[in-house]
């Protein structure tokens, strides 16, 4: 029997387990799946639980629902890859998995530790996150008697997945405030390292004047050393400060420590890879997936749909010692919720920005590209649902995994 | 769109944001033109053990490199970087270097 060890029962392990279990013979191949929690969470639901549109549980299931039969989940922390051996160590029993080839899918997270003052005091008081679950949940605790001040949203450094989250919670929280009849006791301010509200020229000009248009500040390439939780501001490495009385932070983002001491990490332990093929760059049967991964697109969830369907295909040829002629193009597509029941919708790969147009969607669409609309907002209400049902279980969808130009205005 | 400026006696090539966009075409000559362009000068040899980073580590990995790769792997602290190459040090090094600017990945 040969072997193919996944790490991580997130987003993209999970999708690759379902739709390999489909396609490699069960005589031939066994298929282990490893992850340290019991608990799925859908991650783009945090972004609404501060605001209560979602509820704690509107966002969790258990991983084991989305495993299929036939492919073995242990659940476990994982101590060290040793891609020398082709095994993995693990905590449980403290055993080790041999593998003929392993998937890293052991995603990115936050890590407030890393910025001076951030977790010293005021962390879940005067300095909160929406990255996780317990943070969304926090927040939303805050912000229900919250009376009013200056709410600043910031982002510690690049990359940082869902790279549109923060717009999308400055504008829900405009919203929020209109609602709660207190936008004018609330000053707005999205602080980022980057030169504008987004990367790309366009989407940076249209989601820099809705930004405008809603009243809210924006502080561009602001580099933050550290935060003074006692005078309560943010301050950058040319010690520039910006005054808060609630901060709202996206951490440094990290993956996972065991690719750090196994070696198989950049500054940051994501895993260096071949940007078409997600092949190692170091090891011949190591592939890394979804944010695990050092790609040079967005660190998000359908950027690991649209990578696993190119993955597969190019998993059964290799296997076979044939050429991996899939290519991934960085494709990303990304529903930006912005607020009074309105969405704006991006769709992007490695090299075309995102540019204004309709997105094509057989049966439903089409949706506005780079443009406020109701239909939007109600494509990202949907998703919810879809990535439950179809997209975890590794399900067609209806949208290419290499991005087209159909619809777009150049 | 791409044009060309001339830059310590050379033609070069460069990229609609203005870094250029052929490495090789690169010399310290034409680094201290670009520098005090971009209103770093004279480059000292604080700048240049930057410099020479950036460029030995877009030699084997093929880009520019992120702020964090450099404080890690050049072993200058961020504040330095900061002073030696002020407002996004990582965008000035690469420009000053003759590389593309960093993706910046988002």
């Amino acid at each position: 029997m040969k072997k193919l060890l996944i790490l991580g029962a997130g987003t993209a392990g999970t999708m690759v387990a379902n739709k390999l279990s489909h396609m490699l013979s069960r005589e031939e191949w066994k298929i282990t799946i490893v992850d340290q929690h019991e608990t799925h969470y859908y991650q783009p639901g945090f972004l609404f639980i501060p605001f209560g549109i979602y509820g704690e549980n509107d966002v969790i299931k258990p991983k084991r629902d989305f495993i299929p039969q036939g492919v073995e989940m242990i659940v476990s922390e994982i101590k060290l890859i040793e891609p020398e051996e082709n095994r993995v160590r693990i905590a449980k029993d403290d055993r080790f998995l041999y593998y003929d080839f392993l998937i890293i899918a052991t995603g990115t997270h936050p890590c407030p530790e890393e910025t001076p003052g951030l977790t010293e005091g005021e962390w879940r008081n005067s300095i909160h996150d929406f990255y996780t679950h317990e943070g969304a949940i926090a927040l939303a605790k805050k912000l229900r008697t919250w009376d009013g001040g200056r709410l600043v949203v910031n982002i510690m450094e690049l990359p940082y997945k869902c790279p549109v989250a923060p717009l999308e919670f400055i504008f829900l929280a405009d919203w929020y405030f209109h609602e709660r009849q207190m936008r004018d006791k609330v000053e707005l301010t999205l602080v980022t390292p980057l030169p504008g509200a987004f990367t790309k020229p366009r989407a940076a000009q249209l989601l820099g004047n809705t930004l405008e248009d809603k009243n809210i500040n924006l502080v561009p390439e602001f580099y933050p050393e550290r935060v003074d939780p006692e005078r309560k501001v943010l301050v950058s490495y040319e010690d520039e400060e910006v005054p808060y009385d609630l901060l709202i932070t996206v951490p440094v983002n990290r993956g996972a420590d065991v690719i750090g001491i196994s070696g198989l990490g950049d500054e940051l332990n994501h895993v260096p890879v071949d940007k078409h093929t997600f092949l190692s760059t170091q090891f011949d049967n190591i592939f890394a997936l979804g944010d695990a991964a050092n790609l040079p697109t967005s660190k998000a969830g359908s950027v690991a749909h649209f990578a696993a369907e190119v993955f597969v295909e190019n998993f059964m040829r290799y296997i076979e010692g044939q050429e991996m002629i899939s290519s991934f193009d960085g494709h990303a597509n990304c529903f930006i919720e912005s607020g009074f029941g309105k969405g704006i919708l991006i769709d992007f790969n490695y090299d075309v920005e995102p540019l204004p147009g309709k997105f094509p969607l057989p049966g439903i669409g089409p949706f506005s590209l780079l443009q406020e609309s109701e239909m939007n907002h109600w494509g990202k209400m949907m998703f919810r649902w879809m990535y439950w049902n179809i997209l975890l279980k590794g399900k067609e969808m209806p949208i290419t995994a290499q991005m087209s130009m159909a619809g777009k205005w150049n | 769109m791409s044009m060309t400026k001339e830059f310590a006696g050379k033609t070069i090539l460069l990229d609609d944001e203005g870094f250029m966009e052929n490495p090789a075409e690169w010399d310290k000559a034409v680094a201290e033109e670009l520098a005090a362009e971009i209103g770093i000068s004279p480059l000292t040899d604080g700048h240049w053990q930057v410099i020479d980073f950036c460029r030995a580590d877009h030699q084997s990995q093929g880009e520019a490199p992120t702020l964090r790769r450099i404080t890690q792997l050049a072993g200058v602290p961020t504040k330095e970087l900061y002073k030696l190459f002020p407002k996004g040090p990582a965008k000035k090094v690469a420009f000053v270097s003759g590389l593309k600017k960093p993706t910046g990945c988002i």
